[in-house]
């Protein structure tokens, strides 16, 4: 089992910005399950869908450096949690090893350089992670907080599960879904669970992205969720970030915790709500002090 | 005099050379398979705001039609969400697609100007060559000063929640090897041919 040794931690730059309150999250959830992170050292931005749009040479040079680096590792289970890092990471691997051209460029880059070629690196998301190396019988076994929250509609977006499908099933993923009914909490048939954000799009062209993300709120609250949670930082932010504007332009008021799954699963495993970034959410402020409120905690077991 | 403006292209003006060009890049082999289903215009979440669909654009490079493909305001639309890529019955790799046609309207300047989307994508390469990792208030300001900086206004109520909430990172992150890694994109770049 490779969660004895642990896994080399990618954090990517969104958890050190706007998606801090993963990082947070997700460190003290590992720190509960006691699997040991390592930080890999001097790690670059992954260029994200921009690199690919400039420079293929280039973008792929991102990953490879950052997979070179890791290959120097005895440990070989390299985790970013941000999608894109996900997905620009595990596509460069299928590029260069299916596409000799893709290949000869990323070996140039290495090489000038002086970096040594990578290979055995496999790139693996916490949500693949926790539900095959953990897996739920250990989730469920280590929940120690009973589940106060309301109904939940896992949204998995678009790049941790498309176009590869370790994380999940690309067209119907379920494994959030499983992990967050394994910590008691109710999940609802979220139809559009991989319909996309939008991305940077909110930022760039804003009415468009945000019509995309009312679109993921209303269907979420109409299937009866009262929080949606997410394993992007990209996703949390579109729709935490703009759902006061959303219920502006659209006229209707949302106010729907969106949170990542691994703060449900820190507070259910016993985690310092301290330490969960909970704080750090802007819509559904109330319902996040209510249902993580230490006082109105109920154990598990009891 | 009325005027009877075609609608619609001569074979003649196309460009096949640059079809067969596009059909040889990683991903864009199989454009040339395409059955004009439609599902990649069916299950993408943008295409209602494209001027051309996803489906049309792989006409458009299957026929030669260079300008119409790289000029159009679809391939910056994409937001790279694979949707159509996992559907396509023909298995094409459409998102891989559209990259290479926002690098070709890149590199010939074909892009709408003060489009925020291409200059997002150009800000972030230079942002990360420069430092090895992405500024977020960075990347903001210099795309909205470089296309639109009436875009800063949508960004006030969100920016001040997200502040107060402390993600705002003004912290300028920078990797200690940036010479290793421009050395390592050059080299890349010129392996590329750019």
């Amino acid at each position: 089992m490779p969660e004895n040794r642990g896994y080399l931690y990618f954090p990517g730059c969104s958890l050190r910005a706007t998606g801090v309150a993963y990082e947070e999250s997700l460190l003290e959830l590992f720190r509960v399950l006691d699997i040991p992170l390592q930080e890999l050292e001097d790690w670059n931005c992954c260029g994200a869908t921009s690199y690919m749009a400039v420079d293929e040479g280039s973008a792929f040079l991102l990953s490879a450096r950052n997979l070179s680096i890791a290959g120097q590792k005895e440990n070989h289970d390299l985790m970013p949690p941000c999608s894109a890092c996900y997905l620009v990471l595990r596509k460069t691997q299928d590029y260069v090893a299916h596409y000799p051209e893709a290949r000869r460029i990323v070996e140039e880059g290495l090489k000038a350089a002086e970096l040594k070629p990578f290979n055995g690196v496999r790139v693996r998301h916490p949500l693949e992670i926790l539900y095959n190396d953990v897996g739920l019988a250990r989730i469920k076994a280590q929940t120690v907080r009973k589940w106060q929250g309301g109904k939940i509609a896992c949204y998995y977006g678009c790049q941790a599960v498309r176009p590869y499908d370790e994380v999940d099933r690309p067209h119907d993923p379920i494994r959030m879904d499983e992990l967050m009914r394994a910590v008691g909490a109710e999940t609802v048939d979220y139809s559009l669970k991989t319909k996309c954000c939008g991305g940077s799009l909110t930022g760039t062209i804003h009415d468009v992205g945000v019509w995309l993300n009312y679109i993921l709120l209303k269907e979420a609250v109409r299937k009866g969720a009262e929080a949606i949670v997410t394993i992007c930082p990209l996703c949390q932010f579109n729709l935490d970030a703009y759902q006061s504007e959303i219920s502006k332009e659209a006229g209707k008021a949302f106010d729907v915790p969106i949170l990542y799954f691994t703060q449900v699963l820190g507070w259910a495993l016993g985690g310092d709500p301290k330490a969960l970034g909970l704080h750090r959410s802007i819509g559904g402020r109330g319902l996040v002090r209510k249902w993580f409120s230490v006082s109105q905690e109920v154990l598990a077991h009891a | 005099m009325m005027q009877f403006p075609r609608t619609m292209k001569f074979q003649r003006e196309a460009d096949p050379q640059w079809s067969e060009q596009v059909l040889k890049f990683p991903g864009c082999e199989r454009v040339s398979s395409c059955i004009q289903c439609g599902t990649c215009s069916g299950t993408c979440p943008l295409s209602i705001y494209m001027d051309y669909t996803p489906r049309k654009v792989i006409a458009l490079i299957r026929e030669g039609f260079r300008e119409d493909a790289l000029s159009c305001r679809t391939i910056w639309l994409c937001a790279s969400c694979y949707s159509c890529a996992v559907h396509c019955p023909q298995n094409i790799h459409i998102t891989d697609v559209m990259y290479h046609l926002k690098r070709d309207a890149i590199r010939h300047n074909l892009f709408p100007s003060r489009f925020p989307i291409p200059v997002l994508a150009q800000e972030f390469f230079k942002i990360v060559k420069s430092r090895g990792r992405n500024s977020e208030v960075l990347l903001v300001l210099r795309m909205a000063l470089r296309s639109n900086p009436f875009i800063l206004f949508t960004m006030i109520r969100s920016g001040w929640q997200l502040f107060r909430a402390g993600r705002i990172s003004l912290k300028g992150e920078r990797i200690a090897e940036v010479a290793e890694l421009n050395r390592a994109l050059s080299a890349a770049r010129e392996a590329n041919g750019a």
